[in-house]
């Protein structure tokens, strides 16, 4: 079945202060090459059977836009995966 | 005046609105379940704190979208009033009916405790029973209460007033310390551009009789109950 995984991050410039808190951790580890840390989010999303590859990306380019991310204050990218079994 | 105040899976401060408008306040009042597609003939709708659908996502976004939440758009787009609280507010950021997005506190952590806020607009619908900069002792319960707006939007929210609340210290000064979450101008409430849809991270509920330490927040009450029977 074709999966779509997105993407979905504070755009650049805004605060994340869990990538910070992290950051912050890495260096109590000793570990200090990090420049910065962002935290974001990961979703898969699984379709039906059927779909054209070009489908599937203006689905999940609307499904992004409506709901996974709050253009606000977040950017997303995704990639499509076409089962080819 | 009757009020409608949304139930939400996970809302949890749906009953104490709804006391604090019958016993205290003396309005009629009913829940109003989110999967209704009627407000019931409300005079006003309160979208109450909580968790809505435990924040999954981002807080407030999966409520945009069920069932009531449509009538309540189109209700707030009549120019009816629409009080969000807290989860509430952070619905009304997510349904676009209030400008910005709320991030996560800049300390990363709950923030419950009473704060301080200053009433930036005195002559708005809900706070006309406030004075101009009167402070206000009101609690605030939130992981994600910290502001944020492009620069553009903020600056046009101040230039039209729409900056209602102010977190401050108790003698009214707005600081960086006396800002518990990190919101962008100390932001705690703003209005839309008709001036019928309010959102605020404090809880004028918890702050309604002497016996829960504050009164203040009748006031956001009472406004609506002056301006909009």
């Amino acid at each position: 079945m074709p999966k779509a995984k997105v993407y979905v991050y504070l755009k650049n410039g805004i605060l994340d202060p869990q990538g910070k808190a992290v950051h912050h951790i890495l260096h109590n580890m000793n570990i200090h090459e990090v420049q910065d840390v962002r935290v974001g989010k990961f979703i898969t999303l699984t379709f039906e059977n059927g779909l054209t590859e070009e489908e599937v990306r203006r689905r999940t380019e609307e499904i992004c836009r409506k709901l996974l991310a709050n253009p606000v204050i977040e950017d997303y990218h995704f990639e499509v995966e076409m089962d080819q079994r | 005046m009757k009020f409608g105040v949304v139930v939400f899976p996970g809302s949890n401060c749906d009953h104490d609105v709804y006391d604090v408008l019958k016993r205290i306040l003396k309005q009629e009042v009913c829940f109003l379940w989110h999967k209704n597609h009627s407000l019931e003939g409300v005079d006003a709708v309160i979208l109450p704190g909580g968790f809505s659908y435990g924040d999954y996502l981002r807080t407030g976004a999966i409520a945009r979208f069920s069932p009531i939440m449509q009538e309540i758009i189109a209700f707030a787009k009549k120019g009816r009033p629409v009080l969000g609280i807290c989860n509430g507010f952070q619905i009304l950021l997510e349904s676009g009916l209030l400008p910005g997005a709320m991030l996560r506190n800049r300390s990363l952590r709950f923030v419950c405790k009473f704060v301080y806020v200053r009433v930036e607009n005195a002559s708005s619908r809900f706070t006309s029973k406030c004075q101009p900069g009167q402070v206000l002792k009101i609690p605030i319960a939130h992981n994600e209460g910290n502001y944020y707006a492009d620069p553009e939007t903020v600056k046009e929210l101040e230039a039209n007033g729409q900056v209602i609340l102010r977190y401050c210290d108790a003698g009214g000064r707005v600081t960086d310390e006396a800002n518990p979450n990190g919101s962008l101008g100390n932001i705690a409430g703003i209005v839309n551009r008709t001036g019928n849809v309010f959102g605020l991270m404090p809880h004028p509920e918890r702050a309604s009789e002497a016996l829960l330490g504050s009164e203040d927040g009748r006031y956001i009450f009472e406004s609506i109950i002056e301006n909009f029977s």
